[in-house]
């Protein structure tokens, strides 16, 4: 007889839900209710709320202002992700033009979680390494996706737009951030134009880490005039991920 | 001789007929030459591509497109016009131009006309129901298979309920051949998934004896690799050969990178069985996967050269899924079901052993909910069956879509019931790299012994060989000490 379970080996050499066991055919009490917990706590990532008014608070030294998409509520925000990309009706009037360098908005995207938990952390940590540039008020937008931000770019003046934005929440992290940073957005500009940092969470990037790597890549874009596959190519790591918003077939 | 009233009733009946001719002007030319009398309501529809898009089932992704029916009553009064349509309609009218679309041509010019003579009288209405007969027997719809067009096929998946998707492909087996027999009546074969995020080879080797232990694998051990680079590819192949090597596993193996990705490995002398490729519907949205006709082409014939396959040559493997086309804005405004049944015209000038919709992925703007995911999956594998595709499911959903595992456990029941060919199984449902849940290895092995289906038989004997299995193929929960366990893990 084995002294020890050999299912051992097969747990320790993969986080995947290997070896969990069988009652009849199905899988154990205990294994299952994790499942669905995990699928839980994802769920009510996505059909959460962000409380602005606390990320707003949370900033320090910087303004902000809250904005709606033009989806007016969750249910057309999954649906319609175009009306996502889009600020609502009027909207756009209540940003005022500055010639900016640099904006940042905060979506709440996919993961309430996470744009509650960190978004206002990360703005915190990167405005200290964007010397001498000039920095738009906040942006916060509900029911946003990522390419919102081309259009606040746009009313803002602004030469960058970094977006913070929800990710879809898998099972094992349903609090992860994005960021996106894109030289010269406008209304259509393609995703290929912009650079991601994405799983910004305390068990993934720490909001400190991501701050580093966005100051760089807004410094390099603003030395060589681009965002997306151009500096993607020029950057030595490959810590940047690929395009924002795009659909994935596996 | 007419009198006054006669007269004046005479001047009326033209006039009333006056009004019919014009009405019927009216909708030849302005509301199209197709349309549907519903009581005293006329709906008219521009094409015959109209009328599908409207007829077809609710969903998000034909919502987010433009191209669904602007309401409930609308869209069955399209199923009344599609009822009447004659399948010959198909063959005069183009879903994307024939000039500039390869998918469009690859359906006319491979159309078989032989086959289609015993069909050609038909409606789309009169095509159900012959579907449905008692007479009709799967031999009869698979030797009509290369006389239907994929809109036709799509066509009649609209008229038809659920339980009709799954009692007529249910009739039909499609058997496909490389080391296992896939397809065969009372079978029910399971794609092994162990992907992992950093492509570890121990991960990978760990996921996969776990799905070995249920009896999973006997349609593939497939991979889909984090990263899409030829090395990669080639360390995954090598490995995951090795493993089947060492145990003497009748399966065949797949890493599932870009057809060119497999293309290079296979001139650098990978061990490859299956090559491995997404394709949509149209030329765009294929352009969009980085493939045409010509590259598939190229593979199938450098994968042949191998030969690996120990007792058949179907080399191919492709996943498909509705919303794919719109999603590279080369959908040619096809609904989300027309376009995929398209993809399917692809995937059979390939003899694939394994064609599969991965139908939840994409996410709720495309299928929104496991209504629409489920329906979705039963018109996929119908429409897959119907054109002669040895079709499967990964039956699955994503955290944003209104689905759970209480869903897949439905929707793989009923495609069980509708005859799947093989279903994708991954530890605990929950593949770690793809963020998506699909159903479990336990799922498979329920269904197996729920509904009396058993695995591809060469695959079983190596089970009954290995004592994971007893002798009627069913696989009992393990014990430590079992000789299967000792000999995989202890090796392994």
């Amino acid at each position: 007889m084995e002294k020890t379970d050999p299912f051992t080996t097969l747990r320790n050499n993969t986080r995947a839900r290997v070896a969990l066991g069988r009652v009849g055919d199905a899988i154990p009490t205990k294994a299952m209710l994790e499942l669905q917990m995990a699928h839980a706590m994802a769920k009510d990532a996505v059909h959460g709320r962000v409380n602005f008014n606390d990320v707003a608070n949370d900033l320090i030294d910087i303004d902000a202002i809250e904005l709606k998409s033009a989806a007016i509520d969750r249910g057309v925000y999954l649906r319609r992700p175009d009306l996502g990309r889009r600020l609502s009706e009027g909207e756009a009037n209540k940003l005022e033009f500055g010639e900016y360098d640099v904006a940042f908005v905060i979506a709440d995207g996919l993961s309430a979680f996470a744009v509650q938990k960190y978004s206002a952390n990360v703005v915190n940590e990167t405005i200290p390494l964007l010397n001498g540039l000039k920095i738009a008020p906040v942006v916060l937008v509900n029911q946003g996706r990522v390419a919102i931000g081309d259009e606040i770019a746009q009313g803002l003046g602004a030469k960058i737009v970094i977006i913070l934005i929800g990710e879809r929440p898998g099972l094992s992290s349903a609090e992860s951030l994005g960021a996106y940073i894109t030289y010269g957005a406008s209304v259509g500009t393609p995703d290929s134009a912009r650079n991601c940092i994405s799983n910004i969470h305390n068990h993934g990037l720490l909001p400190i880490d991501a701050a580093k790597k966005i100051a760089w890549i807004v410094n390099e874009a603003l030395k060589i005039g681009l965002t997306g596959i151009g500096l993607k190519e020029a950057y030595p790591t490959n810590y940047i991920d690929s395009d924002a918003d795009t659909i994935q077939i596996k | 001789m007419p009198n006054k009233v006669n007269l004046l009733g005479r001047l009326r009946d033209n006039f009333y007929k006056s009004l019919l001719l014009y009405q019927y002007f009216y909708y030849s030319l302005g509301m199209g030459k197709y349309r549907a009398q519903i009581g005293n309501e006329t709906y008219g529809f521009s094409s015959l591509k109209q009328v599908l898009a409207y007829a077809s089932p609710l969903r998000s992704g034909d919502q987010l497109s433009g191209v669904a029916a602007p309401n409930a009553a609308h869209r069955v009064a399209a199923r009344y016009a599609l009822a009447d349509i004659e399948l010959k309609d198909f063959l005069s009218e183009d879903f994307a131009p024939y000039e500039t679309d390869e998918v469009t041509r690859l359906i006319f010019d491979s159309h078989d006309k032989d086959a289609f003579k015993p069909i050609s009288s038909f409606t789309i209405g009169e095509f159900r129901e012959w579907l449905l007969d008692w007479e009709t027997d799967g031999a009869m719809i698979s030797a009509a298979a290369p006389g239907i067009t994929p809109e036709m096929a799509a066509a009649v998946s609209k008229i038809c309920s659920n339980g009709d998707l799954i009692q007529i492909a249910s009739k039909i087996r499609v058997v496909t051949k490389f080391r296992t027999t896939i397809g065969l009546a009372g079978r029910l074969s399971a794609r092994l998934q162990p992907n992992h995020p950093t492509d570890d080879p121990k991960a990978i080797a760990a996921a996969t004896l776990d799905g070995l232990l249920y009896g999973i694998g006997d349609a593939v051990i497939g991979i889909n690799p984090a990263t899409d680079n030829v090395d990669a590819c080639i360390t995954l192949l090598t490995m995951l050969d090795a493993l089947r090597e060492k145990f003497a596993i009748p399966t065949q193996s797949c890493v599932l990178s870009h057809v060119t990705t497999s293309i290079e490995a296979i001139n650098r002398g990978a061990p490859l069985d299956l090559v491995f490729q997404s394709i949509a519907g149209t030329q765009k949205a294929n352009d969009g996967f980085g493939v045409s006709l010509s590259v598939l082409k190229e593979a199938q014939e450098a994968a042949l050269t191998l030969k690996r396959g120990t007792i058949g040559q179907n080399v191919m493997y492709f996943e498909t899924g509705q919303g794919a086309a719109l999603s590279s804005d080369g959908h040619h405004d096809m609904d989300l079901q027309t376009v995929e049944a398209r993809a399917y015209a692809v995937a059979r000038a390939f003899d694939p052993l394994l064609v599969n919709t991965v139908v939840g992925f994409i996410g709720p703007e495309y299928l929104y909910d496991s209504k629409e995911i489920i329906r979705a999956g039963l018109e996929d594998h119908f429409c897959g069956k119907l054109l002669g595709l040895p079709m499967g499911c990964d039956v699955c959903y994503t955290n944003h879509a209104e689905a759970d595992q209480d869903d897949m456990d439905n929707l793989g029941i009923l495609l069980c019931a509708a005859g799947v060919n093989f279903m994708i199984a991954v530890p605990g449902a929950d593949d770690i790299m793809l963020h998506y849940q699909s159903l479990s290895n336990h799922d498979i092995l329920r269904m197996r012994h729920l509904l009396g289906l058993r695995a591809a038989p060469e695959f079983e004997e190596w089970l009954i060989k290995m004592r994971l299995a007893d002798e009627k193929g069913k696989v009992p929960p393990l014990q430590f000490n079992n000789y299967a366990v000792k000999q995989l893990l202890s090796e392994g």
